[in-house]
């Protein structure tokens, strides 16, 4: 092998990503185009343009209260989650208690039993109480995937900081809560602002939940999405789409905002 | 060593433990009573024995496992040479995760619906295919089992790829380069002394993108045949649920399907703790 050799692994790297990234922007730029596409029935390109489906889909969803829904359930989900998360985030990473392994794999379950096991008996029961289909329904049953994802976010960011920075603090004469809000709070703010943004992301797409306690009032983006999809013949494709793109701007804002405080490889979440 | 339970760990621990607790085992075990009773309330295995003397019930597991093992096996199989090659970085690599964490952070709906127009007979997949002469006619991407599969592998893939990375990049450079120094070739190295450091990692990522591809039923609907070929588990448990208000059996169904992830999870676990205790006697000899 003296000659000069060629990159395989590298042209076959840059090969496949091509690939991908050309699905990937291929099914999001025909969303795009359809949704704002007349006549397009063959052809590369849709022959006319037109804004008609956007109107059309203002005309059958209330758009406005989809986003608002979709951003109050969102902005309690991560709100809430950060609150209760913290103080237990905390005691898992600082304190030594019996129990605390089996606590920890307690903490680990909702997000590995798929959210259908517990999803449909915890619709039940929101129903039962009537806290179903209202958004208070939706907000408590996207939290029991989060509160333990934000715990898992926050322990090691908790860990890092020094356990002599909070005794000095308190030998200063500080009390635990001054501890807590300039010592504790400051330090580990990266950790908060990373588990509070990837909250947000995963609460926005998360479907299953979401889907099986909300009611008409109670929807966001993503349930009336599926529900136009699955009526597909009822509304012209076209407005599915342009619902999609809605859909999709959201989405895009929040992650291009996402990115710019944590890495890609943050977005999924790791088990020891 | 345990200390003892002090009051104040109890107090920070109590909100979340509440919430898991309310939310979480209470379904949970409200979701197992009901699966072993029926309408009335009484003790009964009749929900079980239903799902699994119907046929038609019945193969959903073999339907929903049919698509979630190669969809997994194919994300996990492709996601470990291509961390492999990223993994002190390459060219483009932020453009790269940019365009795989977009699949991800849009969720199965939309990459649905966007398949169906981009993949469908007309869309612009099969408008290439024509074009290269491929196939004469355009292909059948939607509306079957390749379609659900696609969909999975599309959002599946980049969640290995990055997991995996995560776990690759964390492992000592410096290993690489002593086994190298030692005269092992690049595939040597990588078979016994990298792969079982990402053993942990890679059957960890299994596992959750197992449990991601085995519980998910808008693609199912939205991409496969949802009145048979592709009429996944969760998907009946859905079914009956909120379409026949049968709360027992779609509880005894969506038990069902925890009770085999778990078998899956623990077989996958059990492997990993047998590559895992290699790796450590490679390391002493």
């Amino acid at each position: 092998m003296q000659t000069r050799r060629i990159p395989v692994a590298s042209i076959l790297f840059y090969l496949a990503m091509f690939v991908y990234v050309a699905v990937v922007l291929g099914i999001l730029l025909t969303v795009v185009l359809n949704s704002v596409s007349k006549g397009w029935y063959s052809g590369a390109l849709p022959p006319f343009l037109t804004p008609e489906w956007y109107v059309y889909v203002a005309g059958e969803h209330d758009i406005l209260n989809l986003l608002f829904v979709t951003f109050v359930v969102a902005v309690s989900v991560v709100g809430v989650s950060i609150i209760v998360a913290f103080p237990a985030a905390y005691a898992l990473s600082r304190r030594e208690f019996r129990g605390k392994a089996f606590l920890l794999s307690l903490f680990l379950l909702p997000m590995i039993v798929p959210p259908m096991t517990y999803g449909i008996p915890l619709a039940m029961m929101l129903y039962k109480v009537h806290l179903a289909a209202r958004i208070i329904g939706v907000i408590l049953s996207n939290l029991v995937p989060i509160v333990p994802f934000v715990i898992l976010i926050l322990m090691p960011f908790i860990e890092q900081v020094g356990v002599n920075l909070e005794s000095a603090a308190k030998m200063l004469g500080a009390r635990r809560l001054t501890v807590f809000r300039k010592i504790l709070v400051p330090l580990t703010l990266p950790g908060i602002l990373t588990a509070g943004i990837l909250s947000i992301v995963r609460t926005i797409s998360m479907f299953e939940l979401t889907y099986l306690v909300a009611g008409g009032k109670s929807q966001t983006i993503v349930v009336a999405l599926y529900a136009d999809a699955y009526a597909a013949g009822a509304r012209p494709p076209q407005a599915v789409d342009a619902l999609a793109v809605i859909y999709f701007l959201t989405t895009m804002v929040c992650l291009v905002v996402a990115l710019r405080f944590v890495s890609p490889t943050q977005m999924v979440f790791r088990i020891k | 060593m345990a200390k003892g339970f002090r009051g104040g760990t109890f107090l920070l621990l109590l909100p979340a433990t509440t919430f898991v607790a309310l939310l979480f085992v209470y379904p949970f075990i409200y979701g197992l009573i009901l699966s072993f009773t029926d309408a009335s309330g009484a003790i009964t295995l009749g929900n079980f024995t239903h799902f699994f003397g119907d046929w038609w019930e019945r193969r959903t597991i073999g339907v929903t496992l049919g698509i979630s093992l190669p969809a997994t096996l194919i994300n996990v199989a492709l996601a470990i040479p291509f961390a492999y090659y990223m993994r002190h970085g390459t060219r483009g690599e932020k453009v790269v995760t940019f365009f795989l964490i977009i699949p991800l952070t849009l969720g199965t709906v939309l990459v649905s619906e966007g398949m169906l127009t981009f993949m469908g007979p007309a869309g612009w997949l099969n408008q290439l295919i024509m074009l290269l002469g491929i196939s004469p006619k355009p292909l059948r991407f939607t509306h079957n089992y390749t379609g659900v599969l696609l969909s999975l592998v599309i959002q599946g893939f980049p969640f290995a790829f990055l997991m995996i990375l995560g776990y690759v990049s964390g492992i000592n450079p410096d290993l690489e380069k002593a086994s190298q120094m030692l005269g092992a070739s690049k595939l040597q190295t990588f078979v016994r002394v990298l792969f079982p450091l990402m053993a942990p990692g890679i059957a960890i990522c299994f596992c959750l993108n197992f449990v991601m591809a085995f519980s998910v039923f808008p693609s199912a609907v939205l991409l496969g045949e949802p009145s048979g070929p592709t009429r996944v588990i969760a998907y009946a448990a859905y079914q009956w649920a909120f379409e026949k208000f049968d709360f027992n059996m779609a509880s005894a169904i969506s038990m069902t399907m925890a009770a085999i992830e778990l078998v899956v999870i623990s077989i996958v676990l059990v492997w990993r703790n047998s590559i895992y205790r290699g790796a450590s006697m490679v390391g002493k000899g």
